[in-house]
């Protein structure tokens, strides 16, 4: 994986760089020893470190707006940040560039209960928005692995989803409004309390931009009343197209539930040395069911489940019968990233989705390469909509084996689209993914993305080195091409 | 003799779309680009050589029930896209509203010209709109190229969510030719609870009450007398109504504690399916306001406010989204009803007698011409439609 070359003149101008950032920013908001840049030099995937230029740390708009200017004036590259928890690259800093870390915008503004939504700062944990509402019996519903220290900010950057997003959507189903900055400096407000807003739909088109056409610095949600209850089922199989099967057989069958996992053998076992959640250490495949409504509805709902998984062989069935144990049913999925992390040094986590459908097909691809790469794998997956987290096991002390999990990372995606399915499901393509976008999209495809990247940000200074293989200047891209005289289709009718 | 009719041409696949868009970009021609034509009214049109319709791109291409999801071209009919998903026990679950009667337009909308609008029906509030089901696309931008974006998979973040970008523009970005977009299972029950001589503000508390309990209320209405003496309510007076879906199990249970809760605003009645179907399916199509030829206003506020519009615009009105969008026919100024919508924090769109559209303007005006360049520079695809 390779950044573009940072530029020797930049890295030469640090000290006048910080110089101006620290009149924007006074007193501590600005970083520049390298002993106290150490901790922004990577995010969640640890893998990848760079050192930055500085770290500028703004408490107020009016400063966002300053430095980004400032930088855009004197062709400063940014990198935004929040709690630094991405998993795909996303906040891994430029040698030549600044680190703009929201974590100083913490602050709820506002709770608007007759509208059911939150104005929050983009700082505000995802998991903070969840416990500011829940004494009136609200949530935020959209809840990644993270949740207690990624950011809001950074979820609508990355458009995070979580086990909920089966049933509740991702970031993007559950936001309104954002106010944002634009590498110009330019504040722009979209959206608000209502539901659509007018004009082409930046909300959309920004969440999920991976930080490269805007600063997030205010974010309007969606809250939702609690459910009266909810029930988790946890179905133990002996194969894993047994487990697939059912899966299948729930949403013909009408039913969405609140989550949907499974988790193979080797996640199995991990997760159940770590935290004892109760799982059957045997089974090849397990399903953690969650539903939510009223009491009728989880038990009926849940007795209609359990009869699926009997049908195609189940041969561990329990259904939680307090919240106690549901959490219970829970806490070995959640733990899952943290139970394989004592099993391997190292591990990668793969993001693809794929049609449900081809869920047996593609797990059996995913161990046979991991024999052909000498490499461990252990898998959860969403299972409810196909995104797959295979965690690929290496340690990063073994010479080769980094490459060596890189590549059998991307030989996973490519199989992902290959039956059909996409690179990346809810974790962003970041660096991590960048060179494979061309798995999925042909250069036009990309061309017309980079068109959007040029209209917010011309010089392309935010976030650069990311989501994109290539970097093709504005000038270019904006080009129109026009073929005089080679008509296609010559028989059709004219004007 | 010179020929004053505008030629309409009917691609049968995507290279014939192709071929007409770079065309019309190489001769400097302008296009204006429609489905079935029922929204066409809306929005100005400057000046076109030619018109291009969907209509004849009309394959259902891939419907996978399981997978939830369907990809289509995007001139298949929106009634043979709902047979087809119900058929599979599924729908569109943004309801999506016809308003030919509303509009007084011939024909039927198409898939494409439903995303162009993005136009929801009354389970917006809890279902999302048009935007929140587009999972991926092919199009053939203004400047003539073949693209695409987003996938085939219901949870997708690779790539900028260009779905979002298009759904709503119009037309005025690409030419739709293929779609991908989520469906869901339908509910196998479904309930209404009535709630009657309610005035608007002691409407909205009952509606606000109703979506703030854990009820999942999936529509909530407020429609004054005129509008609710029509069969099958018959009403005499104002009436509030709220939807509850799902599992029959469910829907009864809910409906009881949603009855309960919503004791204190008088006498609850409660409607169940058919006539519940039947009800919010005049709500979906604004029939109330059919044949009126006053000027007609779509706002979209924050729901609490609702009406506050109206009381400050007076005319008659409709609140669906539980008051998140008002329904009204005003003699108004537009410039008053725009600048009493955006001082609530909302926005109006207008159907009949004035521009639909506010000029967008400042940075943010900046930036949607910045992106209607990026894909037309040549602004050969619907001019003048979307300001």
């Amino acid at each position: 994986m390779h950044m573009p070359a940072p530029d020797p003149a930049l890295i030469a101008r640090k000290g006048e760089i910080v110089a101006a950032l620290r009149r924007i920013v006074p007193g501590e908001g600005v970083v520049s020893e390298p002993a106290a840049l150490v901790p922004f030099e990577s995010d969640g995937l640890s893998a990848y470190r760079q050192t930055p230029l500085a770290v500028v740390l703004p408490e107020t708009v009016e400063q966002v707006s300053a430095v980004l200017a400032w930088c855009q004036a004197n062709g400063v590259k940014v990198v935004p940040r929040g709690a630094g928890t991405s998993l795909s690259g996303g906040a891994l800093p430029l040698a030549d560039g600044v680190v703009l870390c929201l974590s100083k915008f913490n602050r709820v503004l506002e709770i608007d209960y007759p509208n059911r939504c939150a104005v929050v700062q983009p700082g505000v944990t995802n998991l903070a928005i969840s416990e500011a509402v829940a004494a009136e019996g609200f949530y935020y519903a959209p809840d990644p692995s993270s949740q207690i220290a990624c950011t809001i900010g950074g979820n609508v950057a990355e458009n995070s989803g979580g086990v909920h997003c089966l049933k509740y959507g991702l970031t993007t189903n559950n936001l309104l409004g954002v106010e944002m900055v634009l590498m110009s400096g330019e504040v722009v407000r979209v959206g608000g309390k209502a539901f659509d807003a007018e004009g082409y739909d930046l909300l959309g088109l920004v969440t999920g931009s991976e930080g490269l056409l805007g600063v997030v610095t205010e974010v309007t949600v969606r809250i939702l009343p609690k459910p009266e209850t909810a029930k988790a089922l946890l179905l133990g199989f002996p194969s894993a197209e047994a487990a697939a099967g059912v899966v299948g057989d729930i949403i013909a069958a009408g039913i969405i539930p609140a989550g949907l996992e499974m988790m193979d053998n080797p996640a199995i076992r991990a997760a159940e040395a770590f935290v004892g959640a109760g799982y059957p250490v045997e089974a090849a495949a397990l399903l953690i069911v969650e539903l939510d409504g009223p009491e009728v509805e989880c038990a009926e709902l849940s007795a209609q489940i359990r009869a699926l998984a009997d049908a195609r062989g189940a041969d561990f069935a329990r259904i939680s019968e307090n919240e106690t144990e549901r959490l219970a049913f829970w806490a070995g999925r959640k733990a899952a990233f943290p139970a394989v992390g004592r099993i391997a040094p190292d591990y990668f986590c793969m993001d693809g989705t794929i049609p449900r459908r081809k869920l047996p097909e593609v797990l059996a691809g995913i161990y046979r390469l991991g024999e052909q790469y000498g490499l461990g794998v252990a898998n959860v997956f969403h299972a409810g909509d196909g995104n797959l987290h295979p965690l690929i096991l290496y340690n990063l002390d073994t010479p080769g084996d980094l490459e060596k999990a890189e590549a059998y990372g991307a030989d996973i995606l490519r199989l992902c689209v290959s039956v059909g399915g996409v690179l990346t499901g809810e974790h962003g393509v970041g660096v991590e993914k960048r060179d494979l976008m061309g798995e999925m999209f042909d250069p036009t495809d990309l061309a017309c993305q980079q068109r959007v990247k040029c209209a917010f940000d011309p010089d392309l200074l935010l976030n650069p080195g990311k989501v994109f293989p290539t970097l093709h200047r504005c000038a270019e891209l904006g080009r129109v091409h026009v073929h005089r005289g080679k008509l296609a289709f010559p028989d059709l009718p004219r004007f | 003799m010179l020929e004053t009719r505008i030629r309409t041409l009917t691609p049968k696949t995507p290279e014939e779309v192709l071929a007409a868009v770079a065309e019309a970009g190489a001769g400097g021609r302008k296009l204006e680009v429609i489905g079935g034509g029922t929204k066409r009214g809306l929005g100005g049109i400057e000046p076109v050589d030619a018109v291009l319709s969907t209509a004849r791109l009309d394959r259902v291409i891939d419907y996978q029930p399981e997978e939830l999801v369907l990809t289509a071209q995007p001139g298949v009919r929106l009634g043979e896209l709902e047979r087809l998903v119900a058929g599979g026990g599924q729908m569109l679950a943004f309801e999506p509203p016809r308003l030919t009667g509303l509009l007084g337009a011939r024909g039927e909308p198409t898939l494409g010209g439903i995303i162009g609008a993005n136009l929801s029906g009354p389970r917006r509030p809890t279902a999302g709109s048009v935007r929140d089901h587009v999972l991926g696309f092919e199009a053939i931008s203004g400047r003539g190229e073949r693209f695409k974006a987003g996938g085939k998979v219901v949870k997708n973040v690779t790539g900028y969510d260009l779905m979002k970008l298009i759904t709503g523009a119009w037309g005025t970005l690409a030419v739709l030719t293929e779609v991908t977009i989520k469906v869901l299972p339908a509910p196998r029950a479904e309930a209404t609870l009535l709630l009657f001589g309610l005035a608007d503000t002691r409407a909205h508390e009952a509606m606000t009450q109703a979506m703030n309990g854990p009820f999942e209320v999936s529509a909530a209405a407020h429609l004054p007398a005129f509008a609710a003496a029509a069969p099958p309510l018959k009403a005499e007076a104002p009436v509030t109504a709220l939807r509850l879906e799902g599992f029959e199990g469910s829907v009864a249970a809910r409906a009881d504690a949603l009855a309960a809760r919503l004791a204190p605003f008088g006498r609850v009645e409660r409607i169940d399916a058919p006539h519940s179907r039947e009800f919010w399916g005049q709500v979906r199509e604004v029939e109330a306001f059919v044949g009126d030829p006053r000027p007609l206003w779509r706002l979209s506020l924050p729901p609490a406010s609702g009406w506050k519009g109206p009381h400050a615009l007076p005319g008659h009105a409709l609140y669906d989204w539980a008051g998140g969008l008002v329904w009204l026919l005003t003699d108004e100024p537009a410039a008053k009803v725009r600048a009493v919508t955006q001082g609530l924090g909302g926005h109006a769109l207008c159907l009949r007698g004035a521009p639909a559209f506010a000029p967008s303007t400042g940075g943010l005006g900046a930036l949607q011409a910045r992106l209607k360049a990026a894909f037309d520079p040549l602004g050969v695809l619907n001019p003048g439609r979307f300001p």
